[in-house]
C-alpha cells in the first residue's frame, strides 16, 4: 500500500497517476472469522481497525448491505463536537474529538477535520439557562466550551442576525472552538484502507439476513446473501437498520428509526466561517470546503425506512435558516437527501454488550453519530476484543432501560416553561 | 407531504393536519405494580421499528381530535389502511388480495 | 443586427432591442433572449471559468441543465444580487447586470488558472492524499488555502427585499414538459374534461418543436400548430398553462412541488409582486414529459469555448435566431447532429464537417450533407481541439480495425457534439420508481412506478415528434382513464419528422496518452475521464464511491451532462455492464431553487406565530420588556427611567411584598376535564388524590409522564363535582391535552369524560400583597372572599367588576394572592379597572422575572427549570402531591424502578453563598473539593438564582447528589473563571417558612 504524502502524489503524478493500488481489495468472505462486523459505516470500520491495531485481531470481516460509507457516514452535515452536558456523554464525545485530532495522521488519510468551532444559539432565557448549564459542566469536565454575547457572536459569525425584533432573538450562544467540521467520506474510506491494510477484510453488496445463534444460545455467525459465515463475535453497527439485524438475534431493542432530511446550496465563496446549530428553530448550517451551505433539519416525525422525507419539514429548515441568516434568502438549494436515524427514547446511544454472548451493539446515536465515530469505533473494538466495557461506553448499556439509569440529553435541555 | 385517511372523518387530508402518535396495539398493562423491571421496560421502550408494514397511531390533531391507527408500509410510507382505535389489527394479506 | 444574428430566424422580438451588461460592458439583445443567447449573438461565447483548474469556458447549452455559463446577476438596488444564474435561463431586460464568476483579476486571464498548469497534480481525490505533513499546517495554512479556493459566484451581502408566494393547487392531471409529447397529453386530457395544468421551466411553451420549425404537424407548419394547440388550450376552462414555473420536485402521493419565476425576466416589477411561488400540487395523474439530454462527448480539450451540444446550438439558432458559430465542425455519435448541421447550413453557416464516431450512418443523411456540400468523416474520433479562449480548430482521427490513424485539423470557430441522449427521469427517481437498463439503447429507462404516473415522449426513449405527440395523447388518455373518464389517444399526421438513432460510447480513443488527455466529463467541477478511471484503479467500485470520490455529477447541474458518461466510462473501467455499477440516485430540487421559495411567506413576524395576551397591549404601552416564553410573548419586567433589570425586579418585588403586585398570567395552559368520571380520570392521569377534593378547593397538581419523570404542574380546582378547572405551564398546554386525549382516547375509553382547551378562552389576573384582598372585594359580586369564607386554595363562580369570573385564592409568590379567570375579551378592561383602583395600594404591575424570584423565595419549583425530565417527585422535593393510597397513576410503576430508588439521587436543595452579595449563575456546576482537578467530579448543578429584596441577599436552588442529607454542608460554585464560591445546603424555603403571610385578614 502507498503511504499517502505530497510526494508520493507528486511521484504518482509525474507517472501519470497510473500505479496508485487499490484503497482497500473488495473481498469475497472466508468461512469463518474472529469476529464481523455488521455495517460498514465509518463506526464499523472503525471498530474493524482498532480491533485490528489495538487489540491483534485482524480476522476481522466488515460486511455491508450497499457500498461502504453508503449509510449515515455519508448522509449528514458533518458536525463534530463534544459540549454534551452529561459527564457520561461529554467523555465519550471528547475522547472522540481527541481521537479526530489525529485521525488524518492516524490513518494516513486527509478526513479534513476542521476546527471551525460550532456555536449553539440561544434565543430564550430558557436556551440561556441550559447552555450556561452546558459550558459550566463542559469546563469542569475540562471541555472547551464558552458563552458569547450577541455582538460577539456576530463578530464570530457575520452573516447572523442579532436584531432584537428578529422572531427569535439571538440572546447569546455557546461556542465550542475545538469543535467543527470533516469530510464524511472520506473518515470511512480512511478507515477501510487502514483496515484493508491490516488484513481487515471488507465485504460489500452482502445483506445481512440473519444473526445465527447455537444451541447454547451464544452467537454462531451470520447467514448474509453470501451465505453462512461462520464467528464467534459479531458486532452490529448498522444505525437505522440495527432493529432489523438485532431482531434477526432474538434481541429487541429500544429503537425507532425516524426520516432525517439534509441538504446543500450552490456553491459560494467562503462566506460562513463555522457551524452554527439552532436547537429552537430546528436548524443547523456550515459552508464545505467546496462552498456549499450545508444545512440540516431536524427529523421527520414517522418513523420510515423509506429515505424519502418530506417537503414541510424542509420549508421550516429553509425558513428557519432565512430567519437566523436573512442574507441567504436568494441563494439557491441545488440537493436535497435523506437519511434514516435511529433514536432510543433517552436520545444517548447503546454501546456494548447485550444479553446474547458473543453479540456486541453500536446504535442510537440519532442525529448525532458522525461526530462519535472514532469515539465509538474505539470503544466498541475494546469491548469486544475484552469482552468488558470500556470505561467510557459503560454508562451506555442496554440495561439502563430496566434500571431507569437514563442518559438523557434531550430532557436535559428541557422544554420551555 | 403523506396524505392520512381519518377513519372518524372519512376523509382523506394531509399530514398537516395529523401527528404521529408511535407503535400501535401497545396497550397499557391494567396494573403495572404487578409487573417485572424488563416487562415495565418493554412496555415502555421497546419497539419493532418494523421495516415493512407498520401498525401505528396518529392523531387526526388539526381536525377531529382523534386517535387511530394505521398500517403503513415504512419501505414506501404507502398507508394499507386506516382503523379506529380499538379495532383489531386488519390482516395484511386480506388487505392486499382486496386491492 | 449583430454580427451572429440571422435575419428571418427565431423568435426574438426584434423590434424591441434590449441592452444590458455583461462584466460591466453593455451588450444588446432582443425581447425574448436568454443572457446566454444575447452574449453568443454578440460573438461571446467565454462566460465563465470552471471550479477546479479555473479553465476558460464557454455555454454548452441552451437549457436548465447548462454547467459553465453561470453568472451573478443583478437588477440594482440593494439585496437583489444573487450567485450561479444560469446565463441560458435568465431572460435579458433592460438594466439587467451580470457578471461573470470564479476569476481574478478578470474571466480572459484569470491568475486561478495555474491550477491547470498544475492538473496532475490536482487529480481525483488528491486532497485526501496529502495536506497532512506537517500536522500543524493543516489548521493554519493548507485548509484556509482550500477553503478559499471554493465556490463559484459569491454570496449575497444583503437582506433579500423580495417577497416569496406560495400556493396550494389541486388537479386531475399535471403535465410537467410541454414539447409534443406534453402537450398532446394536456389537449387529450383537456378533451376528456379534466381538470389538467400544463407546465414548463421555459418562458415559452413548445419544448422541441421550438428548435423543429421545419416539421409539419396536421399539415401545419410546427410553430402554427404550436399557436393552434396553445389556443385550444387556453379556450378551455378547465386547463391551465404556466410557463417559467419548474417541478422540482416530486413527494409523497403525487405532491409535486412547482416554483414559477413571476418577475425576474421584468423590467419593471410592480410594487409588491412576488418574485416566485411555490405550488404545492395535489395531482390525480401526473404525466411527466420531460423529453431527453442531450449528452456530451468526451475528448481531450472538450471543453473550449466554442464547444456545445449541437442541439443547443440548433436552439439558438432557430428559437433565438443565432448562429453559434459561422464555420462549425458537428462531432456526434447521433444522427440528431446531424440536421443541426443543415440547419445551420441552411441559415448560411459553412459547416465545415460532420464528424461521426460511427462507421456509417443512413444514406439519407449522407445525401443531404452532399447537397449543402459538407464533408463527412465517419468511423472518425476526435483527439483535440486548439484555441483557448475560443475553439479554432478540431483534431480528428480516423478509426480503422479499432485503430486511431493519423490526425488533422478541421479549423472551424465552434466544435457542435452530440452524444447520444439520456431520458429525463429526475422526478420520477424522487418517487423511488425503479429504472430499468436498457440494453439496446444504453440508457435506463423507468421501470416499476410507486405513483399515479405516466412518462411520454423521449424521457421513456422514444425519438421523433410523431412518436412523441402519438406517446403524449396515448399517456393523457391513460391518465383520463385511471381518473374513470373516457379518452382516446389523437393521432396526428407528421410531416418532415426527423426521427434518428445513435450510439453513446466513453471517451474517444486517441492517439495520444490518455493519460495526459483532459476529456471533461463533468465540465463544472472539472473531472476527466481518467479522474474516474483513476478512482476505478484506486477500489472505488460503487458509482457512488466514484461520484463522491472525483466530485462527478455533484455540480450545479446535479450530473444531467455528465452521470451517463460517468457512468460509462467507470463501467468500461470496471468491465462491468452499467446496472451492476448503479446509478446515482437523482434528488430534488429539479434545478436550484431559491430558499425564498421554500421559506414562502414563513419569514419576519410570520416566521411562527407570536401567541399574545388579551393583555398584552396594555403592557406594550406601559414600556414592558418582553421575553419569548414557548410561542407566546411575555412582560418580563416594567422597567422605570433609567432602571436595568435588576433594579426592575427588585422594586417590582418590593412593592409586591409590602402592598400589592398585578401579574398577567394569562398565559397558563387551561384544560376543562368534565364529566361523570372525570374524578377518576384525574386521580389516573395526575400524582395527586382527587376523590376527596371539594368543590370550590383547589389543590396544586403534578403530573409525571410514563416513565416517572415530572412533566408538568399547576393548580387545580374543582369547580363541580364533574368539572375540574386545570391549569397547565405555559409552554405544556399543549402537551398535556395531548397526553390526557392519548390516555382517555386509546387506553380509558370507558371513562365518561371530555376535555377542553380553554387556555384562549380565559383571560387570567394574579394579585398578590398584602392589599390584594381590600383591592378585590369591592369588586366582586356573587361570593364572598373575606378570610374566613374563602380560605388559600379556594376557587368561586362570581363577578368580578361584573364580568363573569372563575376567582382563585391561590399564591404562588407566598403572599395573599388570587386569581381572576375571566372571559379573555374583557381582560384587557378588567386589568384597567383594577389598575385605576390600585393606585390607591400604589399597585404595581409585575413580570415574569418578579414572577420567578417571588416564587423561588417560596421554594416554588418551575418545571423545565428546576426539573428537566430526569426529576421524580421525590428528587424535587414534592413527594408530597403523590397520593400514597392510589393503586396506580401515570408514572407511579417507574418510580419503583431500581436506579430510580436508589441511594444518591439529585435532590432539590437551597443554596445560600456565604457571601450574600453572590448571586450564583444559573446552570453553574456543584462539587464538594474545590480543588480537584479536571475533570471534576459534579455533585449537581444551580437550577434557579437570583437577588432576594425581600431577604437582601442572593438565594438558589439546585439539585445536588444525595442534596436531603447535605443540610448545613457547604459545597463549591466554580464561576466563570474557576473561583469555587461557598454555599451552604438549605431547604429551599427561603421567605416566611410558616406560611403567616398568607393568612392576612
Amino acid at each position: 500500500m502507498t503511504h499517502f504524502s505530497g510526494f508520493s502524489l507528486l511521484k504518482n503524478a509525474l507517472s501519470g497517476h497510473k500505479n496508485w493500488p487499490e484503497q482497500w481489495p473488495d473481498k469475497q468472505p472466508k468461512g469463518e472469522y474472529d469476529v464481523i462486523i455488521v455495517g460498514a459505516g465509518g463506526h464499523g470500520l472503525g471498530a474493524a481497525y482498532y480491533l485490528a491495531k489495538e487489540h491483534g485481531i485482524t480476522n476481522v470481516a466488515v460486511i455491508e448491505k450497499g457500498w461502504l460509507g453508503g449509510g449515515n457516514t455519508g448522509r449528514n452535515t458533518t458536525i463534530i463536537r463534544s459540549n454534551y452536558l452529561y459527564d457520561e456523554s461529554a467523555k465519550l464525545y471528547d475522547h472522540a474529538l481527541d481521537l479526530w485530532e489525529n485521525l488524518s495522521t492516524e490513518l494516513n488519510y486527509n478526513v479534513m477535520y476542521s476546527k471551525r468551532g460550532v456555536m449553539m444559539l440561544a434565543h430564550n432565557v430558557h436556551d440561556v439557562q441550559s447552555f450556561q448549564r452546558h459550558i459550566h459542566a463542559n469546563r469542569l469536565n475540562g471541555v472547551d466550551n464558552q458563552w458569547l454575547t450577541p455582538k460577539q457572536a456576530k463578530e464570530f459569525c457575520p452573516p447572523l442576525n442579532i436584531s432584537p425584533d428578529a422572531r427569535y432573538p439571538v440572546m447569546g450562544a455557546a461556542l465550542q472552538k475545538r469543535a467543527g467540521t470533516a469530510r464524511h467520506d472520506a473518515v470511512a474510506w480512511g478507515y477501510a484502507r487502514a483496515a484493508a491494510k491490516r488484513g481487515v477484510d471488507i465485504i460489500q453488496n452482502c445483506p445481512v439476513i440473519a444473526i445465527r445463534r447455537g444451541a447454547d444460545g451464544s452467537v454462531e455467525g451470520v447467514d448474509t446473501a453470501k451465505g453462512f459465515i461462520k464467528a464467534k463475535k459479531v458486532a452490529v453497527s448498522a444505525a437505522g437498520h440495527t432493529s432489523v439485524v438485532m431482531d434477526s438475534a432474538g434481541v429487541r431493542m429500544p429503537l425507532e428509526s425516524y426520516p432525517l432530511q439534509a441538504l446543500v446550496s450552490e456553491p459560494i465563496k467562503p462566506v460562513f466561517p463555522c457551524v452554527v446549530m439552532s436547537n429552537t428553530v430546528h436548524a443547523y448550517i456550515s459552508q464545505s470546503d467546496k462552498g456549499e451551505l450545508v444545512i440540516g433539519s431536524g427529523t421527520d416525525q414517522y418513523t420510515s425506512y423509506s429515505q424519502r422525507g418530506g417537503l414541510p419539514l424542509i420549508e421550516h429548515t429553509v425558513a428557519a435558516i432565512c430567519e437566523v441568516f436573512p442574507i441567504f434568502n436568494r441563494m439557491r438549494m441545488l440537493r436535497k437527501w435523506g437519511g434514516i436515524v435511529d433514536v432510543t427514547p433517552d436520545r444517548s446511544a447503546i454501546l456494548g454488550k447485550t444479553p446474547v454472548k458473543g453479540l456486541y451493539v453500536n446504535c442510537g446515536w440519532g442525529t448525532g453519530g458522525f461526530k462519535a465515530t472514532p469515539g465509538a469505533a474505539h470503544t466498541l473494538a475494546w469491548t469486544v476484543a475484552k469482552d468488558e466495557p470500556h470505561p467510557i461506553n459503560a454508562p451506555f448499556t442496554l440495561e439502563r432501560f430496566t434500571t431507569g439509569r437514563l442518559i438523557d440529553e434531550a430532557a436535559a435541555a428541557a422544554v420551555a416553561h | 407531504m403523506l396524505l392520512i385517511h381519518c377513519p372518524y372523518c372519512d376523509d382523506t387530508l394531509p399530514e398537516l393536519e395529523f401527528a404521529y402518535a408511535g407503535e400501535a396495539h401497545i396497550a397499557r398493562p391494567a396494573d403495572p405494580s404487578k409487573l417485572s423491571d424488563e416487562e415495565w421496560r418493554d412496555f415502555l421502550f421497546i419497539r419493532t421499528n418494523v421495516k415493512g408494514v407498520h401498525a401505528e397511531r396518529w392523531r387526526h390533531i388539526h381536525g377531529c381530535g382523534r386517535f387511530f391507527n394505521a398500517l403503513r408500509d415504512t419501505v414506501s410510507d404507502r398507508f394499507l389502511t386506516t382503523y379506529k382505535a380499538g379495532e383489531a389489527r386488519p390482516d395484511v394479506q386480506t388487505l392486499e388480495a382486496a386491492e | 443586427m449583430t454580427e451572429y444574428r440571422v435575419k428571418g430566424r427565431g423568435r426574438v422580438n426584434t423590434g424591441k432591442p434590449v441592452k444590458f451588461t455583461f462584466d460591466d460592458r453593455t451588450y444588446q439583445g432582443f425581447e425574448g433572449d436568454t443572457v446566454a443567447s444575447a452574449l453568443l449573438a454578440n460573438g461571446v461565447h467565454l462566460m465563465g471559468r470552471s471550479f477546479k483548474y479555473h479553465r476558460p469556458r464557454g455555454v454548452v447549452t441552451a437549457s436548465s441543465e447548462e454547467p459553465n455559463a453561470l453568472v451573478g446577476t443583478t437588477r440594482g438596488g440593494k439585496g437583489r444580487f444573487e450567485p450561479n444564474t444560469r446565463a441560458t435561463m435568465q431572460e435579458i431586460y433592460p438594466g439587467l447586470k451580470t457578471e461573470s464568476q470564479n476569476k481574478w483579476p478578470s474571466l480572459k486571464f484569470d491568475v486561478g488558472a495555474i491550477n491547470d498548469r498544475l492538473y496532475m497534480l490536482f487529480s481525483a481525490g488528491f486532497y485526501y492524499k496529502t495536506f497532512m505533513w506537517p500536522r500543524s499546517f493543516w489548521d493554519s495554512v493548507y485548509e484556509p488555502f482550500i477553503r478559499k479556493a471554493a465556490g463559484l459566484g459569491k454570496a449575497p451581502t444583503e437582506v433579500d427585499p423580495d417577497i416569496y408566494a406560495s400556493r396550494y393547487l389541486h388537479c386531475d392531471v399535471l403535465v410537467v414538459g410541454s414539447g409534443p409529447a406534453g402537450i398532446a397529453a394536456a389537449l387529450t386530457a383537456g378533451r376528456a374534461g379534466s381538470k389538467v395544468v400544463l407546465v414548463d421551466e421555459n418562458s415559452e411553451m413548445g419544448g422541441t418543436l421550438l428548435s423543429e420549425p421545419s416539421v409539419s404537424i396536421d399539415g401545419q407548419p410546427a410553430w402554427d400548430w404550436l399557436e393552434s394547440a396553445f389556443a385550444e388550450l387556453d379556450r378551455m376552462p378547465n386547463v391551465s398553462r404556466m410557463t417559467r414555473t419548474t417541478a422540482i420536485g416530486y413527494y409523497h402521493q403525487n405532491m409535486i412541488g412547482l416554483v414559477q419565476k413571476l418577475t425576474d425576466h421584468m423590467a419593471d416589477v410592480p410594487e409588491g409582486a412576488p418574485r416566485e411561488r411555490m405550488w404545492r400540487v395535489r395531482a390525480k395523474e401526473v404525466v411527466l414529459a420531460q423529453g431527453a439530454i442531450e449528452r456530451p462527448m468526451v475528448f481531450h480539450g472538450n471543453d473550449t469555448p466554442g464547444i456545445m451540444m449541437s442541439g443547443a446550438a440548433q436552439t439558438f439558432l432557430n428559437r433565438f435566431g443565432v448562429l453559434v458559430g459561422k464555420a462549425p465542425v458537428m462531432l456526434t455519435s447521433h444522427d440528431s447532429a446531424w440536421y443541426s448541421a443543415f440547419d445551420m447550413a441552411d441559415a448560411g453557416a459553412k459547416v465545415v464537417a460532420i464528424v461521426d464516431t460511427r462507421e456509417d450512418v443512413a444514406q439519407a443523411l449522407k445525401d443531404e450533407a452532399q447537397a449543402r456540400g459538407i464533408k463527412t468523416y465517419l468511423s472518425y474520433t476526435a483527439t483535440g481541439t486548439k484555441g483557448r479562449l475560443r475553439v479554432k480548430a478540431l483534431r480528428v482521427n480516423p478509426v480503422r480495425d479499432g485503430k486511431v490513424g493519423a490526425a488533422h485539423m478541421l479549423f472551424c470557430d465552434a466544435v457542435l457534439v452530440c452524444g447520444g441522449w439520456t431520458p429525463s427521469l429526475h422526478l420520477f427517481s424522487h418517487t423511488k420508481g425503479s429504472l430499468h437498463w436498457d440494453e439496446e439503447a444504453k440508457v435506463y429507462l423507468p421501470g416499476r412506478k410507486t405513483e399515479d404516473v405516466h412518462i411520454a415522449g423521449a424521457g421513456r426513449g422514444l425519438w421523433g415528434v410523431a412518436t412523441a405527440l402519438e406517446d403524449g395523447s396515448k399517456a393523457g388518455a391513460d391518465a383520463v382513464k385511471s381518473l374513470g373518464g373516457k379518452a382516446g389517444p389523437a393521432t396526428y399526421e407528421v410531416a418532415d419528422d426527423r426521427t434518428g438513432t445513435g450510439i453513446t460510447q466513453k471517451e474517444l480513443p486517441t492517439d495520444r496518452s490518455p493519460g495526459k488527455a483532459k476529456a471533461f466529463v463533468d465540465f463544472q467541477n472539472d473531472v476527466t475521464a481518467k479522474d474516474i478511471r483513476l478512482a476505478v484503479r484506486e477500489g472505488m467500485k460503487s458509482i457512488e464511491h466514484v461520484k463522491r470520490y472525483t466530485t462527478n455529477g455533484m455540480a450545479t447541474d446535479q450530473g444531467k451532462l455528465s452521470n451517463m458518461n460517468g457512468l460509462t466510462i467507470a463501467s468500461d473501467a470496471l468491465g462491468k455492464e452499467a446496472p451492476q455499477v448503479g446509478l446515482t440516485t437523482f434528488r430534488p430540487p429539479y434545478t436550484p431553487t431559491t430558499f425564498g421559495a421554500f421559506a414562502g411567506y414563513h419569514k419576519g413576524t410570520h416566521f411562527e406565530v407570536t401567541r399574545k395576551t388579551p393583555i398584552d397591549s396594555w403592557a406594550e404601552e406601559n414600556g414592558a420588556e418582553f421575553e419569548p416564553v414557548a410561542l407566546w410573548r411575555r412582560a418580563w419586567y416594567f422597567p422605570k427611567a433609567g432602571e436595568d433589570m435588576h433594579k426592575a425586579v427588585a422594586r417590582e418585588c418590593k412593592a409586591t411584598r409590602e402592598s400589592l403586585g398585578i401579574f398577567d398570567a394569562s398565559t397558563l395552559g387551561k384544560i376543562e376535564v368534565s364529566g361523570p368520571d372525570a374524578t377518576e380520570f384525574m386521580n389516573r392521569m395526575y400524582t395527586n388524590p382527587w376523590t376527596k377534593l371539594g368543590v370550590g378547593r383547589a389543590r396544586y397538581g403534578l403530573l409525571l409522564g410514563e416513565d416517572g419523570f415530572i412533566r408538568d404542574d399547576g393548580v387545580i380546582g374543582r369547580m363541580r363535582d364533574d368539572l375540574f378547572h386545570v391549569t397547565t405551564t405555559t409552554g405544556g398546554a399543549p402537551r398535556v391535552l395531548n397526553m390526557m386525549e392519548d390516555y382517555l382516547q386509546t387506553e380509558w375509553p370507558e371513562l365518561k369524560v371530555w376535555l377542553t382547551s380553554t387556555t384562549e378562552e380565559w383571560a387570567t389576573i394574579a394579585l398578590n400583597g398584602p392589599n390584594a384582598r381590600k383591592l378585590l372585594e369591592p369588586f366582586v359580586e356573587g361570593a364572598d372572599i373575606s378570610a374566613d369564607a374563602f380560605p388559600h386554595m379556594s376557587v368561586v363562580e362570581c363577578t368580578v367588576a361584573g364580568f363573569p369570573s372563575r376567582l382563585f385564592r391561590i399564591s404562588f409568590t407566598g403572599e395573599l394572592g388570587f386569581e381572576i379567570n375571566v372571559p379573555a375579551r374583557h381582560g384587557k378592561a378588567l386589568w384597567e379597572k383594577l389598575w385605576e383602583a390600585g393606585q390607591q395600594y400604589d399597585i404595581c404591575p409585575y413580570g415574569t422575572e418578579t414572577m420567578h424570584v417571588l416564587r423561588a423565595e417560596k421554594g416554588f419549583i418551575i418545571v423545565g427549570q428546576d426539573t428537566d425530565g430526569t426529576v421524580t417527585p421525590h428528587d424535587a422535593g414534592i413527594g408530597w402531591a403523590i397520593g400514597k393510597m392510589k393503586p396506580d397513576f401515570v408514572g407511579k410503576r417507574s418510580l419503583a424502578r431500581p436506579d430510580i430508588v436508589a441511594p444518591g439521587r439529585k435532590q432539590l436543595v437551597g443554596l445560600l453563598t456565604e457571601d450574600p452579595k453572590t448571586v450564583l449563575t444559573e446552570g453553574a456546576q456543584i462539587v464538594d473539593d474545590p480543588k480537584q482537578a479536571k475533570p471534576m467530579k459534579m455533585i449537581g448543578h444551580v437550577t434557579s438564582s437570583y437577588w432576594s429584596e425581600a431577604l437582601g441577599r442572593s438565594i438558589a436552588m439546585a439539585v445536588v447528589e444525595g442534596g436531603f442529607d447535605r443540610m448545613d454542608q457547604t459545597l463549591h460554585v466554580p464561576d466563570e473563571s474557576g473561583n469555587p464560591i461557598p454555599a451552604k445546603v438549605t431547604g429551599t424555603v427561603f421567605y416566611d417558612p410558616a406560611g403567616d403571610r398568607l393568612k392576612v385578614e
